[in-house]
């Protein structure tokens, strides 16, 4: 089978690597970074920290370049995920692409370019280290299944997720994966969220500011309840959890801010929001903190 | 009644300057100045204060860092942030037994910690006036905007109404402008309503007050938060039984389409708790937001975005001491 992971920053080369080892998987890599994909051509993807390997993978920069697949694996931030939907729609006239990125929404906007849609969500992180290197960061699950408004088959998501466990990368299919998705998104809503804001590591803010991360959470777990999902763990836990694992663990959005990027506050935080409103479940700590996030990236540009 | 003769000032920074500086230009008063540091009130023995910009003035004044050296005086002006009135009252203890202490700090409750150190009468004050120090014996007068005073509300004990008159013509002959009320809490809770936004949204995402501030046109516009937590500050004022006297969030469009007293589309007025942010000295969050958190427990309404607000100001002061780097 062929596979193309569309945004191969940290996340997408782990997959790309993870998946690269195996003969019955051809992999295929769409990045807009020439000099990433330049050195994956030439030296293989490598991977450091928690796994040693070099993968010998496809990578383009054109997507063009790129022949037809039977799956995607978009990793890209979400804030691109309609401008590199747009690019590679033609790879998958006839695939299934994945979504294994962060918030809510992105399926949505994947479902207007390709015919079936897997949804997603996976714990594993890393960071890149240099061109055509990625350091795994810390080992996770993932977990996939159709996704409900334009799904692809339960086959075509069982035979992902077996391609990903043989590759290294643990991956459970179900029949509905939004109860561990949903339960990381209200965790990232709460610890990315006011963690970008108080600029404060998981664990501190855990210590300093726990019950403005509860709050926020608790907006979550009452939009879960009345989507009427099943959340796999309760988010406060794994809140606590994180504390005890990755006490001084920056969450991914704030490096976004100390960086000056910007932020995938959309897909957390206000994608919540957005989805509480809709829903008359209202969201309004959800949405101060995406508004705040949102003046933050207005500051820069003054 | 007891005729106003001899001040003292506590806390010499630009409103403590620009206070020493006017009144102790007039006759017949005499001028006393407490300072933290024995250089500063050597300077101000030295040469006096001199006062540029809006007004030009000099003042003779006496200045030590130990009141005992001041000798009695019938008005103390406690002029340090509100961060400081706690270790300035220390010093105070036992001083000035005939004194009545007229307040100006930002936000609300510097009162109480007046109280814990002594009887004296108790006049509450709110500034909107601004300076710069240009050194310990010169300041520039910038803002020429109105210092509002009136009795402490928690206070029965109060110097009087026409006590309070008598401060709020001192401070207007000499050049600066007061103005008295009876009851000073309606535009005292409507200027704290306003600062507690304005303040706290803008210290967290690094923001001065600039227009977005007033923006609802989108729904990712920051005015609805803005517009939020000023009427949840509103609805916490009614249920205290305050009237305001303006619209806090009127002020706050007034303020970026007007630009205030600096005008047109260049207003950006970086606000007092961005400027401790950005130099990671501690805000007085605890006297703005934090005051009207404490309104709203005392009266049971809830204050969802003060206390949220308030607490991620605090988180921000806690993130200076993390100096460990972080894992990825």
């Amino acid at each position: 089978m062929k596979v193309c992971i569309i945004g191969c920053g940290a996340i997408g080369s782990l997959f790309a690597a993870h998946l690269g080892k195996l003969d019955d998987v051809e992999v295929w890599a769409y990045d807009p970074y020439q000099a990433h994909v330049d050195a994956i051509n030439e030296n293989g993807l490598r991977l450091t920290g928690k796994t040693d390997l070099v993968s010998k993978i496809n990578a383009r920069s054109n997507a063009q370049d790129i022949p037809p697949c039977d799956f995607g694996i978009i990793a890209a931030k979400t804030l691109h995920t309609q401008s590199a939907m747009e690019t590679v729609a033609h790879i998958f006239k006839d695939g299934a692409v994945c979504s294994v990125q962060n918030g809510v929404g992105s399926e949505e906007i994947i479902a207007e370019y390709v015919p079936r849609v897997i949804q997603g969500t996976t714990f594993p992180a890393g960071h890149i280290t240099g061109p055509g290197v990625c350091n795994h960061d810390t080992i996770g699950v993932t977990t996939i299944g159709p996704f409900a408004a334009k799904p692809a088959s339960q086959e075509e998501s069982d035979r992902l997720a077996q391609a990903l466990t043989r590759g290294g990368m643990e991956t459970t299919s179900l029949a509905d994966p939004r109860g561990p998705m949903w339960t990381k998104v209200i965790f990232n809503c709460a610890s990315n969220g006011v963690g970008s804001l108080t600029r404060l590591p998981h664990g501190i803010a855990c210590d300093q500011v726990r019950s403005v991360m509860s709050a926020v959470a608790q907006e979550g777990i009452a939009v879960a309840k009345a989507l009427g999902i099943t959340l796999e763990k309760n988010p406060e836990d794994m809140i606590d959890y994180g504390r005890e694992v990755a006490y001084r663990h920056k969450p991914s959005m704030l490096q976004d801010v100390e960086a000056q990027r910007p932020t995938e506050v959309d897909s957390l935080n206000g994608g919540l929001a957005d989805i509480g409103d809709k829903m008359g479940i209202p969201c309004p700590l959800n949405r101060a903190v995406a508004l705040m996030i949102k003046g933050v990236e207005h500051s820069w540009t003054l | 009644m007891k005729e106003i003769k001899r001040v003292c000032v506590v806390g010499a920074g630009a409103i403590g300057s620009l206070l020493v500086g006017h009144i102790g230009a007039l006759p017949g008063i005499t001028m006393t100045v407490l300072t933290r540091r024995e250089s500063h009130a050597k300077d101000l023995n030295e040469q006096g204060l001199k006062v540029s910009g809006k007004s030009n003035l000099h003042a003779n004044v006496i200045a030590s860092t130990n009141p005992e050296d001041l000798g009695d005086v019938d008005l103390v002006i406690l002029a340090t942030k509100t961060t400081a009135v706690d270790a300035s009252m220390q010093r105070l203890e036992g001083h000035f037994p005939t004194a009545t202490i007229m307040m100006i700090q930002n936000g609300l409750g510097c009162e109480n910690v007046v109280r814990r150190y002594g009887s004296w009468p108790i006049i509450a004050g709110l500034t909107f006036m601004s300076g710069v120090r240009q050194s310990d014996a010169h300041v520039e007068y910038e803002l020429d905007m109105p210092t509002w005073i009136g009795p402490w509300d928690k206070e029965a004990h109060s110097p009087g109404y026409s006590f309070i008159k008598q401060v709020e013509a001192l401070i207007n002959k000499s050049g600066l402008i007061s103005k008295a009320y009876e009851d000073l809490r309606p535009v005292q809770w409507s200027k704290l309503i306003f600062n507690s936004a304005v303040n706290a949204i803008g210290a967290v995402t690094d923001l001065p007050h600039v227009p977005c501030f007033a923006d609802t046109n989108e729904l990712s516009d920051l005015g609805h938060l803005v517009r939020n937590m000023m009427a949840e500050g509103v609805s916490i004022a009614k249920a205290q039984g305050i009237e305001l006297s303006s619209d806090p969030w009127e002020m706050n469009c007034k303020a970026v389409t007007q630009g205030g007293s600096h005008g047109g589309e260049e207003y950006a007025h970086i606000t007092s708790m961005l400027s401790d942010v950005r130099h990671k000295s501690y805000t007085e969050v605890d006297w703005i937001t934090g005051s009207i958190v404490r309104a709203a427990l005392e009266v049971g309404v809830p204050a969802p975005y003060h206390e949220t607000l308030y607490r991620l100001v605090k988180g921000i002061e806690k993130s200076w001491s993390q100096k460990q780097p972080a894992d990825h």
